[in-house]
């Protein structure tokens, strides 16, 4: 009597419309995209203004182009941070179960919500690459290179937001989540964000040339055409940097947007 | 309607060393309001969580609306509403958005899931708030819209989890005509509570659970007789307290409890036995007892879920 196609499914209309729901929010409260702002403003102001002036690149760039790339890489990992807030939120606050008692696909759910991050991304970053023209950020080898780097900087924002969506579960709690979210921050500094990673220790540098956020910085130094980074010497991730960006995505999509699924799926069963 | 919209048969449900549901049966029919009554941690919400395919069983069979709720959760998805223990709104979104969002999911397309937000919305007295954000709710509208948005394709079947813990008693008024308005469309309801009087009065049948399993069910009155009459009988000299509770003991079959201090003495019947005042009356002056007050009534739905539950002597204490 209530439904009339009872065993269809319908992944990619459920999909978008779970989409809508995030993007509904955002429309209502469109200061939250300002917020999102606030940790990359923060480090540009601390690194590009009061640390950068006494740091020196090699090859003489300005240091606020130095930093800019980076920056944009930052808003992209810190996916993981929001959307682990996000899945203990709605575990929490009985969100997730409602929606596991729809018949709706568990993957269409998550990849609806996983779509929404993206799209609301991609806006923060155009207002960030806003902020860095006025403080003399330029792109340099023109706007369709530029595009693909915006392109491969959502890409691994599409990966670690469902490594947020499992690490979320995991926490279960909204508060708990946020207090691990903060990890971030020391992941995302032992990179090539903020200084080159050749002065680094041999052990340090290892670690910071293969974190996915050096690949990722180093590909978008190259797309928007800074000259910096990409010595004969680097070690292969930082010499193909857009490769390892998109290898990183892979590997970790592979491994979470399952797990995120699972637990999903099986959270209190 | 009529038939079984709900039946469990000997389900089970562990998680880890916790066993929380151990060989529940129920049955409940098409139409009628089934309230699952117990204290906390008796396996209700386990149970609620069970049928409304979030939880799996360890053993144990559960049919909603016909279809195996392990076999076929997606049918029985098309068929429930589910409003848990948490008000699951999102909060950054109005009332009617959020009802819209949830007509999309069961697929009545953009414009037939507006017409449905608009039309529940109105019909449940929540237009006035609809375009307003729900983080601006009270905790009475948020429930309400919460059971609404289970709402939005006619269920057959509709869980509530403990749908009134926590509110004003306004509110609960208002959930509890809620309610009613759905019991009157048909609609079959199982819902949990640990308030008695919330059962009474809006169950046509209750089921008493404790550690996991049914401990007694009927509807209300018949629950109220299985326990029979209480028996009360208050004393002008203690001297007589003994005397008495043997003449109570011998009318009710059952043992009575004596409050030395109210020099009161009280007795249950069992169930199905009358005991007559006049009666009681007359053996108690044989005795020569003095009675300043002597009483029969039927026992409270408070008495009949604690004497359930074994804590009556703690009750009469």
């Amino acid at each position: 009597m209530s439904a009339v196609a009872a065993s269809q499914r319908r992944p990619v209309s459920d999909a978008w419309t779970l989409t809508l729901r995030v993007l509904l929010f955002y429309r209502n409260s469109p200061g939250l995209v300002g917020m999102s702002l606030g940790a990359p403003l923060v480090m540009l102001v601390m690194f590009g203004y009061v640390f950068g002036s006494a740091i020196k690149i090699p090859g003489g760039e300005d240091y606020r182009s130095y930093l800019m790339p980076g920056l944009f890489v930052l808003i992209a990992v810190n996916g993981i941070m929001a959307s682990m807030i996000g899945a203990a939120r709605d575990l929490e606050r009985g969100m997730a179960d409602r929606l596991r008692t729809l018949p709706i696909s568990r993957t269409a759910t998550l990849l609806g919500q996983a779509v929404a991050d993206v799209i609301v991304n991609a806006v923060i970053m155009v207002l960030m690459a806003g902020v860095g023209y006025a403080v003399g950020w330029r792109v340099h080898d023109g706007a369709a290179k530029a595009f693909a780097a915006l392109g491969l900087l959502l890409i691994l924002r599409f990966a670690v937001v469902w490594v947020g969506f499992f690490l979320g579960m995991a926490c279960r709690r909204e508060e708990i989540a946020a207090q691990a979210g903060l990890l971030v921050f020391p992941i995302s500094t032992v990179s090539n964000v903020y200084v080159p990673t050749t002065g680094m220790p041999g052990w340090l540098r290892t670690i910071a040339d293969w974190n996915p956020v050096s690949c990722a910085t180093s590909a978008a130094r190259s797309l928007f055409g800074d000259t910096v980074g990409t010595a004969a010497t680097s070690p292969w991730p930082l010499a193909h940097p857009v490769e390892a960006t998109l290898g990183w995505s892979a590997v970790l999509l592979a491994l979470f947007m399952p797990l995120a699924v699972r637990a999903f799926s099986t959270h209190g069963r | 309607m009529g038939s079984a919209a709900i039946t469990v048969t000997g389900l089970h449900k562990r998680f880890g060393k916790t066993h929380a549901l151990r060989g529940l049966d129920l049955t409940v029919d098409g139409g009628t309001v089934c309230g699952l009554l117990g204290p906390n941690g008796a396996g209700k919400t386990t149970a609620v969580r069970v049928l409304a395919t979030l939880a799996a069983p360890t053993a144990g069979h559960a049919s909603v609306a016909g279809y195996d709720v392990v076999r076929r959760p997606d049918e029985v998805r098309h068929r429930i509403g589910f409003t848990g223990q948490h008000a699951a709104l999102d909060e950054g979104i109005t009332g009617r958005q959020n009802l819209r969002l949830l007509g999309r999911l069961r697929h009545l397309g953009a414009r037939g899931a507006r017409q449905r937000a608009d039309e529940l919305l109105e019909r449940f007295d929540l237009a006035d708030a609809a375009d307003r954000l729900v983080r601006t709710y009270s905790g009475g509208m948020r429930r309400r819209l919460d059971m609404i948005a289970s709402l939005i394709t006619r269920p057959e079947v509709l869980f509530l989890d403990e749908p009134t813990t926590g509110l004003d008693p306004r509110s609960r008024n208002e959930i509890w005509a809620t309610v009613r308005q759905l019991a009157d469309d048909g609609t079959t309801v199982l819902l949990t509570t640990q308030y008695l009087d919330e059962a009474d009065q809006l169950a046509d049948d209750i089921v008493v659970v404790d550690h996991g399993i049914v401990i007694a069910s009927g509807s209300p009155d018949e629950l109220k007789e299985a326990i029979g009459v209480r028996v009360e009988a208050t004393l002008a000299d203690a001297a007589h307290l003994e005397s008495t509770a043997r003449i109570l003991r011998g009318l009710t079959g059952c043992l009575p409890t004596i409050e030395a201090d109210e020099q009161r003495v009280s007795a249950n019947t069992g169930g199905g036995r009358t005991v007559s005042l006049p009666r009681l009356v007359r053996e108690l002056d044989a005795a020569g007892v003095d009675a300043v007050d002597v009483a029969l009534r039927r026992p409270s739905l408070d008495e009949v879920f604690l004497t359930l539950t074994g804590d009556n002597e703690k009750s009469l204490a």
